[in-house]
């Protein structure tokens, strides 16, 4: 009787000691929510009051066709100019 | 998929600080930060040159590397950005950028240095394309909206090149071969590499 009442506390100690050396770990300190991607530009913003005209939002194709073609007339003057 | 990238054509910079102000202006940039800045070597000598300096959205992004809290991220076009919310401000990135592009803002309490900012190539950031909490972080998303960067497009000699990387070296190719000079890209070979021989200076 009064051996299995000594088993009992130790367990009960131990688990105590467990439960105490827990407390003192380390939270994980792991990154989390660190964006590697982000919403690819050819889907628009939605607000068609700032968008440029001529390509469709959402089609990447029509995207990218849409930058070539600004920056050639945007910035080759020598299209323009003989 | 575009690849985009600036070209800086030194022989047609006549220094006007109009790709800085497009810039400041487009994005609401606070005083004391300049994602984008002329530089000019030589200056008052004969033969002086302006360059006009920001993020050139490395291939191999050294502010990527150091970054301790890996905030950089790149997009399928090959911008380099960043998250802010991430962001610690400890600087190490203005440290490893050869063109000194982070910059930080200094009207924080005691002169602290805030959440790091630099140009986004007119691509926002994390935020949803277009967004109020986009636009307040990161400035206007141009890229989105099926636009160029607004310094390129603002600049008065198209000095300044943005967009994607064949059709904007194809411009420049085309302006060397027609005035016979000026074939060295400033920064290309740091921020893209430049294999040896290949005519472009650091």
């Amino acid at each position: 009787m009064k051996r299995t009442a000594l088993r009992w506390a130790t367990g009960v100690i131990a688990l105590g000691l467990a439960a105490g050396l827990a407390a003192c770990g380390e939270k994980p300190q792991v990154l989390t929510g660190v964006p590697k991607s982000d919403t690819a530009p050819y889907t628009g913003t939605g607000v068609s009051a700032f968008t440029a005209p001529g390509w469709q939002a959402g089609d990447a194709t029509s995207w990218n066709s849409q930058l070539k073609a600004r920056a050639q007339y945007g910035m080759n003057d020598h299209t323009r100019s003989p | 998929m575009a690849r985009m990238k600036f070209i800086w054509d030194e022989e047609r910079c006549m220094e006007c600080n109009g790709c800085v102000t497009a810039c400041k202006n487009e994005h609401e940039v606070p005083w004391g930060v300049n994602r984008r800045r002329v530089v000019t070597l030589n200056d008052g000598v004969p033969g002086e040159k302006s360059i006009s300096v920001a993020c050139m959205h490395c291939s191999d992004a050294p502010c990527m590397a150091v970054c301790p809290v890996n905030c950089f991220y790149r997009t399928d076009e090959g911008v380099v950005l960043h998250d802010k919310d991430v962001c610690i401000g400890c600087g190490y990135c203005s440290y490893a950028c050869p063109f000194g592009a982070p910059q930080f803002p200094s009207q924080g309490t005691f002169g602290v240095r805030g959440k790091m900012d630099k140009c986004t190539f007119c691509a926002g950031g994390p935020e949803a394309n277009g967004s109020q909490a986009e636009f307040e972080k990161y400035g206007r998303n141009r890229l989105a909206e099926g636009k160029l960067p607004a310094c390129a497009e603002m600049c008065s000699t198209k000095a300044l090149l943005a967009g994607d990387g064949d059709v904007v070296a194809d411009i420049f190719r085309n302006r060397v071969v027609q005035r016979g000079k000026g074939a060295e890209v400033w920064g290309w070979g740091t921020a893209y590499g430049t294999k040896a021989g290949e005519g472009a200076k650091s």
